[in-house]
């Protein structure tokens, strides 16, 4: 009988301490750190700059000029200043995506939860009307309401963002909501004859809280984006400066050719990275509700052989 | 402590599971299967036996992990195989061909998308590429005749099956390359009782047409007794004890043992009395 | 009777979207002739004709009823007779598109397929093997997907074409030395236009698939077949395939059909910064235009690719999953 023996030893483990403020940390991934941090600071810098800086809309005869003491960003054709520009630019999108992700969180919200849970041809309707407006391609149909108003404000592109968005969130909440009513703890709040509005709001709303505020932060990233698609092609909000129109103008004024890469760039860079920023904190939601996709916390162990 | 007769021989096993708190899930457990003997393997919910079963195989995921003790599988040709120390193509040689696994609650074993019969046909082409396609689908229907389940099965989808149905697929599956030792984790717990009976006598019936060994994990002590050999108790990743049917049953060494045994409700209602009751443990031969 | 349903569905989304076309220009205040007519002469004289095509188009020339120009409007449409449009007045509104498709089709139908499919094959490995190079694309592919695509396609264009001078800069193909037709000398001018547009959709849809995938991918691997397989002592190519892949794709699948919309919305775009001539510079045009009938037509086409791609998609899972066979 050949000896196939092979020394084993005990291999190092890596331990991590114990104690209550642990719970709080395994929530702490690098991904929310660097997201959260990006849109705080992207969030502070849309509210607090504009104060200190000089009037986005006034001109001057400088004429598209590079970044210089002065004017931190360079200037636009017009001779306005960037930066300003910047500062106020992230008000204005801001503005948007908050208001767009209120709008579809409240839509989806209505549209998915409440017709799966009262079942019946409420559901049917609801989700009837969830997936024809999903199925429907959401630019063409903005461009088809954009054209006929002739003046639009920021809350009338909100609308028509939030009109064409709302459907994805309403058909993953409707899923979720059809698994969550027949769980064992709302089969008693029905039976005991608890009110319906009660029940949604108290035994189904907390559980689909990870799912909403992941579907949120994504409303956000789709509205400035689409803001920005939207101000490109010429049909944006009239008067108002967000980070789309900053492009649009720049587009037209022919920046890139003219080599104006300041004033095109950074709101570009602004959207880019504020929606990566945006994107990694709906990561790290996803990876709380999923903890699977969890980077593995443990060194691999190996047998050793002396 | 080798025995000639011994298809395998597990020395000083140690499973972690290594997270905030280390768990040892499997504490220093040797056993060993004689050829062509079924070895119970019998404790409560989390005592370790699947983790043990798993790591006998290699089969253990993070944050599991075997930090210690062997696994010699001896071959009928005379030869030994350290199992923990293969890897690649000779894990996958040695994997279902001398050893295979009926899991646990086969409702997701089988995979949804291709047909059962190409999951059978999956481990000839694997471990038998010489056979040609006629063979294996020869082969396949075979299998499935053995374990009573109709040929014409092989085309449908795991879906398409009862659960009991499933359950003997996997069986057959197991059985594809005449394996000399069958792990069997749980194989009948999702089953209703009638089903549990025909499964088991199909088990047994097989097990004496082809001479393979077993080791039968359940929770089920009773179960056992009827048809193991041999039984170990399991208890938070120790062996309490380790003998033939007969003396478990008549004279369990350790308390826990006996424990056990009493907690199930016979007919008569003597036993249960330790759940019932809770009346202090004494000697009790039945 | 699932498949009725489904063909059911289709209907109803095609009806909705027809409806949604007549009714968003009667929904605003005025009369949407009157409208047009006032936002036209801001911008210059307005042609006689116009008025009267207008009110063709929009059925306001009659005094009848608004479900009887609902009517005449369907009627018009299952006709083919989507107007005259203005911007390349007097050629018809459906010659128009008929030009623009087999551009669109091409450059979008071929690059989302492409991303779609690396995509999921990087996405596949990065979810099997966690910790390889394939780890360290996810965040730069999540950055490039929240970057505008008309931002990301005017960077490239600047880059490769203006400054580098690799690609041309705009155009579907070389309008001064070829001319179109089966000729290698065509298509290979095609695929040298196309290049530079289709990068730029792939670089931007990528993450998205990748992203999918690799999730599934990890959520599947801890199923309990994906064990049996590798216990059955099956090659890791065989069980991250056949067992793992296989089944993880699924959501993807579904996903492409949602992400049939955004890839539209791209595509229009795109096709505005590389001046490609395909349908989304045709709508944009016909907006820019105010060519309301091309518009229509245009919003009314694309519906009903993206249903009619719905549906393939819908038909296609029910043949990668044999569980929906079942019901129904």
């Amino acid at each position: 009988m050949s000896e196939l023996l092979l020394e084993s030893s005990t291999i190092s483990v890596h331990d991590s301490t114990d104690g209550p403020r642990k719970s709080i940390r395994r929530y702490l991934s690098p991904k929310l750190v660097v997201g959260a941090t990006i849109v705080i600071v992207t969030v502070l810098f849309g509210v607090i700059v504009p104060f200190f800086a000089q009037d986005p809309t006034a001109v001057s005869n400088i004429g598209l000029a590079p970044p210089s003491a002065e004017h931190l960003f360079g200037t636009t054709q017009t001779g306005q200043d960037v930066f300003a520009q910047l500062a106020y630019g992230t008000r204005g999108s801001l503005l948007i995506g908050i208001l767009v992700g209120a709008l579809v969180l409240v839509l989806s919200a209505f549209f998915g939860i409440v017709g799966s849970f009262v079942g019946g041809f409420l559901d049917e309707a609801f989700s009837l009307i969830s997936n024809v407006m999903l199925i429907i391609p959401g630019l063409p149909l903005m461009i088809v309401i954009g054209t006929y108003a002739p003046q639009k404000s920021v809350f009338l592109v909100a609308f028509v963002l939030a009109f064409t968005g709302w459907a994805a969130g309403a058909r993953v909440l409707r899923g979720q909501t059809l698994s969550l009513r027949n769980r064992d703890y709302v089969l008693a709040a029905r039976v005991s004859g608890e009110k319906t509005w009660r029940i949604i709001c108290v035994e189904i709303l907390p559980n689909l809280l990870p799912v909403m505020s992941s579907g949120f932060v994504f409303s956000i990233i789709f509205a400035i984006l689409g803001e920005a698609g939207l101000s490109f092609i010429g049909i944006g909000s009239t008067g108002s400066l967000t980070w789309g129109t900053m492009l649009a103008n720049a587009q037209n004024g022919q920046a890139l050719l003219l080599g104006g890469w300041w004033w095109f760039a950074p709101p570009g860079l602004f959207i880019a990275v504020f929606g990566c920023g945006l994107a990694l904190i709906n990561f790290s939601i996803d990876e709380v509700i999923d903890p699977r996709l969890r980077a593995p916390r443990v060194k691999k162990l190996q047998r050793k052989t002396s | 402590m080798s025995d000639n007769n011994a298809v395998l021989t597990v020395k000083n096993i140690r499973v972690d599971y290594v997270g905030q708190e280390t768990v040892h899930a499997v504490d220093d457990v040797s056993l060993l299967i004689r050829r062509g003997e079924v070895l119970g393997l019998a404790g409560e919910s989390g005592c370790g036996k699947s983790t043990l079963a798993y790591g006998i195989n290699q089969l253990l995921k993070a944050p599991a992990a075997i930090i210690g003790g062997e696994v010699v599988f001896h071959d009928k040709s005379g030869s030994d195989i350290d199992v923990l120390g293969l890897a690649g193509k000779q894990l996958q040689r040695y994997r279902w061909d001398k050893v295979s696994m009926v899991f646990q609650g086969s409702m997701n074993s089988l995979n949804p998308v291709i047909t059962v019969g190409a999951q059978i046909n999956d481990v000839f082409r694997t471990h038998r590429p010489q056979m040609s396609k006629a063979e294996r689908l020869t082969r396949s229907a075979e299998l499935l005749e053995l374990v009573s389940v109709d040929p014409n099965r092989l085309h449908s989808f795991a879906h398409e099956l009862s659960g009991g149905m499933r359950q003997r697929v996997m069986i057959a599956m197991a059985l594809a390359l005449d394996p000399q030792l069958m792990i069997m984790d749980e194989p009948t717990t999702a089953l209703d009782v009638v089903v549990q009976r025909d499964i088991l006598a199909e088990i047994m019936r097989l097990r004496s047409e082809l001479g393979f060994a077993v080791i039968f994990i359940t929770h089920d002590l009773p179960l056992l007794l009827e048809i193991s050999d041999r039984i170990a108790i399991m208890r938070a990743g120790k062996i309490l004890e380790t003998a033939s049917a007969e003396d478990i049953f008549f004279a369990a060494k350790d308390p826990y043992t006996r424990k056990l045994l009493n907690s199930f409700p016979s007919l008569t209602g003597e036993r249960g009395d330790f759940i019932r009751n809770g009346i202090a443990l004494e000697e009790e031969a039945v | 009777m699932q498949f009725l349903r489904k063909i059911g569905f289709y209907v109803v989304a095609l009806w909705a979207a027809v409806t949604l076309n007549f009714v968003i220009p009667r929904l605003l205040p005025g009369s949407p002739v009157d409208t047009l007519i006032g936002k036209l002469s801001q911008q210059g004289p307005v042609a006689p004709g116009m008025r009267k095509a207008l009110e063709a188009l929009f059925g306001t020339n009659t005094n009848e009823p608004l479900w009887q120009q609902y009517l005449d409007y369907l009627n018009g449409l299952v006709h083919g007779n989507f107007g005259i449009s203005v911007t390349y007045f007097p050629t018809p509104v459906v010659d128009v598109i008929g030009q623009a498709i087999p551009w669109t089709l091409g450059l979008v139908g071929l690059s989302t397929i492409f991303a779609a499919v690396l995509g999921i094959a990087l996405g596949t490995f990065a979810g099997w093997k966690r910790g390889t190079w394939v780890d360290s694309l996810i965040p730069a592919t999540t950055l490039l997907q929240s970057v505008p695509y008309f931002w990301l396609a005017l960077i490239l264009l600047y880059f490769l074409a203006s400054m580098a001078g690799w690609f041309p800069l705009n155009g579907g193909y070389d309008v001064n030395t070829v001319s179109p037709g089966f000729t290698p000398d065509f298509i290979g001018s095609v695929l040298y236009y196309g290049a530079l547009p289709a990068l730029t959709i792939v670089i931007s849809s990528i993450g998205g698939w990748l992203l999918g995938m690799r999730n599934m991918m990890v959520s599947t691997l801890s199923d309990d077949y994906v064990t049996t397989a590798e216990a059955k002592g099956l090659s890791p190519m065989r069980v991250m395939i056949t067992y793992a892949a296989r089944n993880a794709v699924l959501p993807s699948v579904t996903g492409f059909a949602i992400s049939l919309g955004f890839v539209v919305a791209g595509s229009i775009v795109t096709e505005k910064v590389f001046s490609y001539p395909g349908i989304g510079n045709a709508m944009l045009d016909a907006v820019s235009n105010n060519d309301y009938a091309l518009m229509q037509g245009l919003f009314l086409v694309i519906t009903v690719a993206v249903l009619a791609a719905n549906l393939i998609v819908d038909i296609f899972y029910g043949f990668i999953d044999p569980r929906t066979r079942a019901r129904g």
